[in-house]
């Protein structure tokens, strides 16, 4: 009787943390709500999103530069990092001998667990100077190197480990008899995966890169260490740029002193959350479906 | 006559192949910069003293107060989160089934899991304000639990519901109940995956800067209570690396090493354990 009793206490008591957890979410975004309120009671929102004017110190609080910051980096890195993860993915699972499979996906791994700090350490010594010298005078154009382009290749070295494990894992769990009866209607492996593979697993990839494409638009201090930290609207590759983690961070020390700062901070950050969480649900949905499908 | 073919697939063979050096190389490019540019400045009294008197002006001392305010930070962090992860583990596997509650609980673990850490941060950071509290190691534990919490969970759910049905159910056959099955069968085999989930969330906690810059403030000297501020080594090389003197850059550099050296050695751990313990698991 007794044994009974326990199993049921703890199947009641470990309900109550996946409660508390799940509500985590909906937790922080109401907390960062009711913090952004102020802001929000004394400007409109469609001046705080679309005025470029950011001068905290006269009350004006024109999030546009950020945005626009945040936006250009994002873009960037994710134009470099889709291809080469997708061709990295396709490679591993339909290509790669399984040996270099096992050898391959563990550095993978340890690229997704180096701290971020340390790629903007990277940054700072390796890719900073390679824009500065190399890149930029090749265009022609002078740049101090801390620019929308150095944040964009750091951050898409830091997506390109999320983005091809996912991808990877969505083309293996495509069924194995679709591919052999692709080859044996006398298709190549790459017109396997370009009719056939590539197809059927498109929703989860799709939904590998709003993953990665959410992971890139939070990073916080990789990118603040290397893309020079100036708030008007970049327009080049070379310009430097102001995304809103980087605002966030920098500014959480001063921002009690001046009246308002604080709740625009609050929220900048609830911007961040509202999309970081949007993008998420949504992949994750169609991981989901992709692996409910398959199985 | 040429086989288009043919082509290309070798043309997008080769493209893939590049793609696949890219990301090794970037691996081994992060990895070759630190350790070459940080080499020089690293020293015994770098992860055996705390800062001493003009250490921000390039005089002697060390980051010790980094690196033990990251293991505090991290070592509470995981067992907090841990305590937390486990029993929610538990009741996704065992009591909710593939009801919509269980369902609820993992999506909104997984959303939360993609939150970047600054926003955990901030969130603290608020209530901190609301309770008049300071910044604390307490508070920097706190943060990092909450966000690796979801991390770890989703981890250890996934390992859990790899363990064979058939296993289970055969300890339920002998009368086992829920728990029992849990505690003796499902634990056990799935050991090796917990290992790895658990230092996987170690990691992102000890290399996680953005969480604690509002939470854990800084300071020269080892934490000796909770209440105390605490550095940490994300932290400390971001200030190092921000000074204007060449002596101090350099420590930044090295404290990345020790770093690097910090996750590598979470990864090799990891994999060991989870190689010895895979001789409980039944296959």
């Amino acid at each position: 009787m007794k044994r009974q009793i326990i199993d049921r206490i703890v199947g009641r008591l470990t309900f109550i943390p996946a409660f508390a957890a799940s509500l985590l979410l909906i937790v922080m975004t109401g907390v960062l709500c009711i913090r952004s309120q102020e802001i929000l009671l004394n400007q409109s929102l469609p001046t705080l999103l679309f005025s470029s004017v950011w001068q905290p110190m006269a009350g004006k609080f024109g999030f546009l530069p950020f945005i626009a910051g945040t936006v250009w980096v994002t873009f960037v890195a994710m134009a470099l990092s889709i291809p080469i993860s997708l061709f990295s993915a396709i490679y591993l699972s339909q290509y790669a001998h399984r040996r270099i499979k096992a050898t391959v996906q563990p550095l993978i791994d340890l690229l997704a667990g180096i701290p971020s700090i340390v790629f903007g350490l990277f940054g700072v010594l390796l890719l900073v100077p390679l824009v500065k010298d190399l890149i930029a005078p090749a265009f022609h154009i002078s740049t101090s190197g801390y620019c929308v382009l150095t944040g964009g290749l750091v951050l898409a070295i830091m997506v390109v480990p999320l983005i091809t494990s996912i991808a990877f894992e969505v083309l293996t769990a495509v069924p194995e008899d679709m591919r052999i009866a692709s080859l044996a209607m006398g298709a190549n492996r790459w017109e396997t995966v370009k009719y056939v593979v590539f197809r059927k697993a498109f929703p989860g990839i799709v939904a590998a890169v709003v993953l990665g494409f959410s992971r890139a638009f939070g990073e916080t201090m990789a990118v603040l260490m290397v893309v020079g930290n100036v708030a008007k609207i970049p327009s080049s590759l070379f310009d430097p740029a102001y995304p809103i983690p980087a605002l966030i961070a920098n500014n959480y020390g001063e921002m009690m002193s001046i009246p308002l700062y604080d709740s625009a901070l609050m929220f900048a950050a609830l911007l961040l959350l509202v999309v970081v969480v949007i993008f998420n649900i949504i992949a994750n949905i169609v991981l989901i479906r992709v692996k409910r499908g398959i199985s | 006559m040429v086989d288009w073919r043919k082509t290309e697939e070798q043309l997008f063979k080769g493209l893939m192949i590049a793609s696949l050096l890219i990301v090794l190389g970037s691996l081994a490019a992060v990895f070759i910069v630190v350790v070459i540019r940080g080499a020089p400045a690293l020293s015994l009294a770098m992860i055996t003293q705390t800062p001493q008197g003009g250490y921000y002006l390039g005089k002697g001392g060390g980051i010790l107060n980094a690196i033990a305010g990251s293991l505090y930070l991290a070592a509470g962090a995981i067992a907090l989160a841990f305590l937390i992860s486990l029993p929610i583990a538990w009741y996704l596997n065992q009591y909710a089934g593939r009801s919509k509650i269980a369902a609820f609980v993992r999506i909104s673990l997984d959303v939360a899991s993609g939150i970047p850490s600054l926003i955990y941060g901030a969130f603290v950071f608020i209530i901190m304000i609301g309770l008049h509290e300071r910044v604390s190691l307490f508070w920097g534990i706190i943060t990092v639990a909450l966000f690796i919490t979801p991390l770890l969970t989703r981890g250890l759910d996934e390992v859990m519901q790899t363990v064979s049905p058939k296993l289970k159910e055969a300890s339920f056959m002998m009368g086992a109940t829920r728990f029992e099955t849990l505690w003796h069968v499902v634990l056990r085999q799935s050991l090796p995956g917990i290992v790895t989930a658990f230092l996987l969330a170690l990691g992102r906690g000890i290399g996680d800067a953005a969480s604690v810059l509002f939470t854990a403030g800084y300071t020269d000297q080892i934490p000796t209570s909770l209440g105390d501020a605490v550095a940490t080594l994300p932290l400390a090389i971001f200030f190092q690396l921000g000074s204007p003197v060449p002596e101090v850059q350099a420590r930044a550099y090295a404290s990345g090493i020790i770093l690097l050296a910090i996750v590598l050695a979470l990864s090799l751990c990891s994999r060991i354990l989870s190689q010895r313990f895979k001789k409980y698991v039944i296959k």
